[in-house]
């Protein structure tokens, strides 16, 4: 390991410029006579539109245009796609709504887009959009997940009857009623999993802009994966060829998800940019977001764990309602089901699952992947039936779930829900995380608090997760409507100086450091010449981008492949130079040797005569070092790990209090484990905020979003949260399909926290009685669990 | 109708024409390009905005530009001594991992500041609450309070230049 190679803690390269202010987020740049776009949005979260005028605001100070639906579909510009069919039971595809960028006739969420205007200012287009008169025709709304699918609720699209987008279903479900048909015990659990709103702090923002003179468009975009953008955009909406349409997605401000899809605001910006012939801004402020950003999870669900008279799980059964929100985004059918349903076999030999998933439309705004995306709905789960099984067997939940671990030497390991896990060791990360928290001495600290007055409660969550997405042919099999691979084109300059060019995106999650330290260490290139790039159509060749942990484990590899064909071209060169075979040459601390010998020539020489090709083999070898690869992943990676999180509640107030949280997980090998201790930490506070405090929360009657801000969403503040102990596991288990041997880390503290800390919470109530609690645990909701009154519904 | 407002932004003498109701990061922002300081919310929670006026930490979204008038305001992009090095605080942040996207960032760091000076050596609790009105949607925090605590102390042990 070299200083800034793969295992060493590099300090990041990005931070200088956001350090000191010269990071470029899209509202940052400003084009040459640009406008300012001003989204008029719905405040009715279901009404027929009657009606538009806008001659009024078309004549307001500074107004340059507004535009409709009317004047989109005039221009034939489509609707935004889904990119994933899922199929129900019965076979039929799922229902498929229109999704224009600018709704015609009905809106059906509050946030929905009704007119665009663009003006000189943002204060003026904000200002003439008052003068805009929708004659809007209120109908009622559906809000409640549970209540979407049931006779006489209102119908959010005809087509769609019983609001139902699709009724899917994975497992063997004779096998599962045979395993319960001869179960000792069977724990039963009602839970619902909250929707979250996932907030990054930059809000979404879009620049179209169109030069008249060469008929090219450009976006710039808070995006994830401006190529995926630009394939959904360009393709499906706009219907332009990719050689005139760049997307640029600069310094990002987070994502978390919600910056993979594609937008409305991005369509309606490089449309009108060419109606205009200016550039369009479009920023939106946090109000907005809240009310067009892609929201998450939102599950309700029943499941049932059949166990024989030892606590050996038998079967696993899941019915959940998922809610879609309005439209179809971009990835969310795929959220509940492929990343949902198969997740349940856990990290446990449970032989036999059927889960069967309704997803349903309501009059919401659109809900997709939110950091963890479906394995946390699943994880969630599992974990809470597992503890409230324990409890129900009186076994201790550690010894329950070692009982049922999927033991080490039994991978590659086949589960029930169709994917087949290559490595892991769930054993090594429960002791870990039980010695990391001292779980052994917890009763004497819950005698302590009790002297106290305070309950004390502990919780343990074990997760796996899915990641590296994903397979191309195996995610076409199920539905998936785009391959998942990743680019990577490695660019030696001529004095050995070296550009990576990536799919890959990154905003937050240190990509510029942690690939170029996978360069680093494989050409034995000082870190300070490798530069890695992202995030524009016209540099990139082309991506997948960043989402499901997918960066290292897929764009990681893709990079590798590139270096390869680099070091395969090299050998070619080094053997004319050193003027030995090429089969003798071997590249090792950035230097081509003539194996056995001293010979050699280092990187930058032998780069340098690709260049400058005066004595080079040019019958054999093109000039030049500038090699590409697509890399297709053979499977998921799937990282686990072990959480305990351990809490203390105030009886007279309901306040909890976290006061030790553990993380151990199995990342496979670890690139920069400053970062990936970074990625943890942020995880594992969204995961707390699902736990304690985050809910997104609309007015079941009205469909009003009454969390719109945050004044109202409670986002977790440094106040809120402790300190963490995080470690990765002493005996990690490399990813057995990738060169990195990695398996990513970006969504497991999203994924195992909020089950550990709810376990935590119910074990400290379980003296009074208290079984299960909802998400978020506010100190209202524990307060009413303690003092025996149910917490209103629908909250 | 507009009217002229003139302060001294990272030390140097600046005017410009605002609308009375510009606010001082729209200022700071589209008039004067310091497209440091970052607007993360309209319900001035996230803290993203944060500057320095007259010495002290400001939400820039909450004051009018003209409240401004005639004060010394200092950003994200003065508090860097000239010559590349980074302040302490700054320094912090890069050793400590206390930053991913960057957005929250500047805020953090003109937050961070103003409470290193009025305490040289706050406690991990004191930092958690002095950060209240800073939101950080990627870190979780526990690496910004790393930050901030080894940040104070740099700037106590006579590291830190005076920014303001």
């Amino acid at each position: 390991m070299t200083d800034t190679g793969i295992g060493a803690p590099v300090r990041r390269r990005e931070d200088y410029r956001f350090l000191t202010g010269k990071g470029t987020y899209t509202d940052d740049i400003n084009r040459p006579h640009q406008t300012h776009a001003y989204i008029l949005r719905s405040p009715h979260a279901h009404a027929e539109i009657k009606g538009i005028k806008t001659d009024k605001a078309k004549k307001a100070p500074g107004v340059v245009a507004i535009f409709t639906g009317a004047d989109m579909a005039a221009d034939g510009v489509g609707g935004l796609p889904c990119g994933w069919l899922v199929h129900s039971k019965d076979g039929s595809p799922m229902v498929e709504p229109p999704h224009p960028p600018l709704v015609p006739d009905r809106v059906r969420h509050v946030g929905d887009q009704v007119a665009v205007v663009i003006a000189e200012s943002l204060d003026q287009a904000r200002e003439a959009a008052e003068s805009i008169e929708v004659d809007y025709k209120p109908l009622p709304a559906i809000i409640n997940t549970a209540q979407a699918a049931k006779s006489g609720s209102p119908q959010v699209w005809d087509q769609a009857k019983s609001n139902t987008c699709y009724d899917w279903h994975i497992g063997d479900k004779a096998a599962t009623d045979a395993a319960f048909a001869g179960a000792a015990h069977v724990t039963k659990l009602d839970l619902i999993n909250n929707r979250l709103v996932a907030n990054a702090i930059e809000p979404r923002a879009a620049i179209g802009d169109y030069d008249t003179g060469t008929g090219h468009y450009t976006l710039y975009t808070t995006s994830q994966n401006p190529h995926v953008i630009r394939l959904l955009m360009g393709a499906f909406v706009l219907k332009l060829p990719e050689h005139k349409l760049r997307v640029v997605a600069p310094d990002v401000g987070g994502g978390f998800g919600s910056k993979i899809y594609h937008y409305a605001e991005e369509a309606i910006v490089t449309w009108a940019s060419k109606k205009i012939g200016r550039p369009i801004k479009w920023t939106a402020d946090r109000s907005e977001a809240f009310m067009s950003d892609a929201q998450g999870r939102d599950h309700v669900t029943h499941c049932e764990l059949a166990m024989d008279k030892d606590g050996k799980f038998l079967g696993l059964r899941a019915s959940t309602t998922a809610n879609l929100g309005a439209y179809l985004s971009t990835f969310s059918t795929c959220v509940p089901t492929y990343l949902h349903g198969t997740l349940l076999a856990g990290v446990y030999t449970t032989p036999a699952i059927y889960c069967e998933v309704r997803a349903v439309f309501t009059n919401t705004v659109p809900v997709d992947a939110y950091r963890g995306a479906g394995r946390p709905e699943a994880t969630y789960l599992l974990e809470r039936i597992v503890d409230k099984a324990a409890d129900e067997m009186k076994i201790d939940p550690a010894e329950l779930r070692r009982k049922n671990f999927i033991p080490k030497d039994a991978f590659p390991y086949q589960t029930p829900v169709a994917l087949q896990y290559d490595t892991g060791n769930y054993q090594a990360t429960l002791d870990q995380a039980l010695k990391m928290s001292d779980y052994a001495g917890f009763k004497a600290r819950r005698e302590e608090a009790k002297k106290r007055g305070m309950l004390r409660g502990i919780g343990i969550a074990s997760y796996i997760e899915a990641c590296g997405i994903a397979p191309s042919n195996v995610a076409g099999a199920l539905g998936a409507r785009a391959g998942l691979y990743e680019a990577a084109q490695v660019r030696v300059h001529p004095t050995g100086s070296i550009s990576v060019f990536t799919g890959s995106h990154s905003h937050g999650q240190g990509h510029e450091t942690s690939f170029a330290q996978v360069v680093s260490d494989r050409l034995g290139v000082p870190i300070e010449n490798i530069d890695i790039v992202h995030g524009d159509t016209a540099k990139v060749l082309f991506g997948m981008g960043t989402y499901g942990s997918r960066s290292i484990a897929v764009g990681g590899t893709a990079i590798m492949k590139a270096l390869d064909k680099v070091i395969a071209k090299g050998k070619k060169i080094a053997a004319h130079m050193l003027e030995a075979a090429e089969a003798d040459i071997e590249f090792k601390d950035g230097k081509f040797q003539v194996a056995g010998t001293d010979k050699s020539k280092a990187f930058g020489e032998v780069a340098f005569a690709a260049y400058v090709p005066h004595h080079y083999p040019l019958d054999k070898v093109e000039p030049g070092m500038d090699e590409t690869a697509f890399y297709d992943p053979l499977n998921f990676t799937f990282p686990s790990g072990t959480y305990v999180c351990e809490v203390e509640i105030d009886p007279d107030t309901g306040i909890t209090r976290i006061v030790n949280f553990v993380a151990a997980d199995d990342f496979g090998k670890i690139i920069n484990p400053m970062i990936v201790e970074g990625q943890v930490h942020g995880g594992l506070v969204q995961g707390i905020g699902q736990a304690l405090l985050e809910s997104c929360i609309y007015d079941d009657k009205s469909g009003q979003l009454l969390t719109g801000s945050y004044t109202d969403y409670c986002m977790p503040r440094a106040d809120d949260v402790p300190s963490f102990k995080v470690e990765t596991s002493k005996e990690a288990t490399p990813c057995t399909h990738n060169p990195l041997g990695v398996k990513g880390c970006g969504e497991a503290g999203a994924i195992g926290a909020p089950p550990a800390v709810i376990n935590a919470i119910v074990d400290a109530l379980s003296e009074r009685g208290v079984t299960h609690i909802e998400m978020p645990a506010t100190p209202e909701r524990v307060w009413r669990a303690i003092h025996g009154t149910v917490a209103r519904a629908a909250e | 109708m507009p009217s002229t407002v003139k302060m001294t932004v990272n030390g140097k003498s600046v005017s410009g024409q605002v609308e009375g109701r510009t606010l001082l990061v729209q200022f700071l922002r589209e008039t004067l390009s310091l497209t440091g300081t970052h607007v993360g919310c309209d319900t001035s929670q996230c803290g993203a905005c944060v500057v320095h006026v007259d010495g002290r930490s400001v939400k820039s979204c909450t004051m009018l530009a003209v409240q401004a008038e005639g004060a010394a305001v200092a950003t994200i992009e003065g508090l860097a001594p000239a010559g590349g090095d980074l302040h302490p605080m700054q320094a912090a942040f890069r050793e400590h991992h206390g930053l991913q996207c960057g957005f929250c960032t500047p805020g953090m760091v003109m937050s961070a500041v103003d409470l290193a000076k009025r305490n040289k050596s706050p406690s991990e609790q004191e930092v958690r609450e002095w950060l209240e009105g800073n939101i950080c949607r990627c870190t979780g925090y526990h690496n910004i309070v790393k930050a901030v605590m080894a940040g104070a102390r740099a700037m106590a042990t006579g590291k830190g230049g005076d920014d303001d």
